[in-house]
């Protein structure tokens, strides 16, 4: 089943490299110290680096919602309201019980649901939440000029800081997980051979 | 159409959400809001000094020419103007203008022969007296001997170049506003390394362009604007307060790690009359948050055990997941 089209698996494969790179030197700069001056890749070279990135991963967001504004893998992402928790509550039962009983995926993928409700839920909150909270704060961080000086008291540049960490920490708990579930398919690396090729192999086929 | 025009206002709102967050809003506040202190000095010596500044307390003087028998105005050369409330808010405030001036200039016109008076260097009033110990000026002065300004002393340069004794104030350790203070201090190294007239009369080097110089200085505006020009430009002493020894240019910090990081310089150097406090609520050097934030040195350790918490346990889960899943493997394989 062609699943993945061609833009997706552009914006796919620049936008894991790209994370790559900014958790890498994301870390060297949050975790720099003198005694380690050259910690992965060394702060100097780690914020240009990471500047650079940024916008990267930036110019590479715009064309994912504008795809997605524009085409139907938007509506991949759109929620029914129609039994939303017992779907979630179904699915992380599958995952945590009922697969190792061999039974059958409760939301097996067809060409109008690409994702089950698990996935859907945390693609939304990285793609549609956590991503902008930390493209947001990053400008914030690149420009610190142009960022608030104090919120209710506090350092405008901490918040903007402790938001943008938060957010690529999470995101990169994301990606560990994320990483993870794709050797959930067919076969360990059929979900893999699926984001690279654009076809998706089931069960069934 | 309907839904695509949505879509499209979906779009346009979220461009102008990152718009608005980008230029700020005036609900919060900015740098330029900030008010200035005024000035309610009252010097036991004012009706004396007035008499200096009613002609060096302006561009324009006049005085009566005995000689030719009728009044004179003129220019008072720039050099030897000095505004009062720059005066009465410096630290030499308290003084008469003739407890260091001879008292002669009570006369005028001045004699020629005052022109050639010694001046007072600091050291001259502040060392070796008890009361100003705790500032050790002798050892300002070791270093100051050390520095790379002091081989230009024979040109002219000495204390004044930097601390207009008329004009100077202590600011870093009285900082109610860092800011500003980081402002001021950089102010005194600008007034002659961005001003070549001033710079020629020490130095026969070409015009420095500062700004091009640290041009491998990320966010540069920044960067002048939160630390001070000595904080990378001088060798740290931790038995003074502000450092005196400028290092010549092959020296001055270029690591970006001497600041960003968990034993930052700046501890010992900007923030050191706070450093004491060296955490606030759970952030390292947590006393430079007060006015800044730097990267790499501002860590906070609850967040640093929170997400190695969640790191593990998400590993830990995985791990179990693989586990039970290659049990359920084996145990399929068998009863195959």
């Amino acid at each position: 089943m062609y699943l993945y089209p061609k833009w997706i698996r552009a914006w796919h494969v620049v936008n894991a490299v790209i994370f790559l790179i900014l958790i890498v030197t994301g870390l060297s700069m949050q975790y720099t110290d003198k005694e380690n001056a050259s910690y992965v890749v060394g702060f100097a070279k780690a914020v240009r680096i990471h500047n650079f990135a940024a916008i990267v991963l930036v110019l590479n967001y715009i064309i994912f919602v504008t795809g997605n504004l524009l085409t139907k893998n938007g509506n991949y992402y759109r929620f029914r309201r129609k039994n939303f928790i017992s779907d979630l509550v179904k699915q992380f039962i599958y995952y945590s019980s009922g697969m190792f009983k061999g039974e059958k995926h409760p939301f097996p993928v067809t060409e109008e649901r690409k994702f089950n409700p698990l996935q859907k839920i945390t693609y939304v909150l990285a793609l549609y939440v956590a991503i902008p909270l930390l493209i947001i704060s990053g400008i914030g961080l690149l420009l610190p000029e142009i960022t608030i000086t104090t919120f209710f008291g506090i350092s405008g540049l901490i918040l903007t800081d402790i938001l943008h960490i938060t957010m690529g920490f999470f995101l990169s708990i994301f990606m560990i997980i994320h990483i993870y579930t794709c050797t959930l398919g067919h076969k360990p690396t059929s979900l893999f051979r699926g984001i690279i090729t654009g076809y998706h192999v089931s069960e069934e086929e | 159409m309907r839904s695509f025009i949505f879509r499209i206002f979906i779009l346009l709102a979220l461009i102008n959400f990152i718009s608005i967050n980008t230029y700020g809003s005036s609900l919060f506040k900015t740098e330029k809001d900030k008010v200035q202190d005024t000035i309610s000095f009252v010097s036991p010596f004012e009706a004396a000094n007035n008499r200096c500044f009613k002609c060096h307390g302006q561009e324009k003087y006049e005085y009566t020419n005995e000689t030719i028998g009728r009044q004179v105005k003129d220019n008072m050369c720039s050099e030897r103007i000095l505004h009062k409330n720059e005066f009465y808010s410096s630290n030499h405030r308290s003084f008469s203008c003739t407890d260091c001036h001879s008292e002669e200039y009570a006369k005028f016109p001045h004699s020629g022969e005052l022109r050639m008076e010694q001046k007072y260097n600091c050291i001259d009033c502040h060392g070796g007296d008890e009361k100003f110990a705790k500032y050790h000026f002798e050892e300002i002065e070791t270093e100051y001997k050390q520095s790379t300004h002091f081989k230009m002393e024979d040109d002219g340069f000495s204390c004044w170049k930097c601390h207009n004794p008329h004009t100077y104030k202590i600011s870093v350790r009285n900082a109610n506003n860092l800011k500003e203070t980081i402002a001021y201090d950089n102010a005194i190294c600008l007034n002659c390394h961005s001003d070549y007239s001033r710079f020629q009369l020490l130095s026969d080097r070409a015009e420095i362009d500062i700004i091009k110089q640290h041009d491998w200085l990320p966010n540069q505006a920044s960067h002048f604007a939160n630390v001070r020009c000595i904080e990378c430009h001088t060798k740290i002493n931790n038995n003074i307060a502000v450092s005196h020894q400028i290092r010549p240019k092959a020296e001055a910090v270029r690591l970006c790690n001497e600041c960003h990081s968990k034993n930052s310089i700046l501890m010992a150097s900007l923030y050191k009359f706070e450093s004491k406090e060296q955490r606030r609520d759970g952030f390292f050097n947590g006393i430079i948050l007060n006015a800044s934030y730097v990267i790499g040195a501002n860590r906070n350790e609850y967040l640093n055990v929170i997400s190695l918490i969640i790191f593990i346990g998400v590993l830990i889960v995985i791990g179990v997941h693989i586990a039970f899943r290659i049990r359920n493997k084996s145990k399929t394989f068998k009863e195959k």
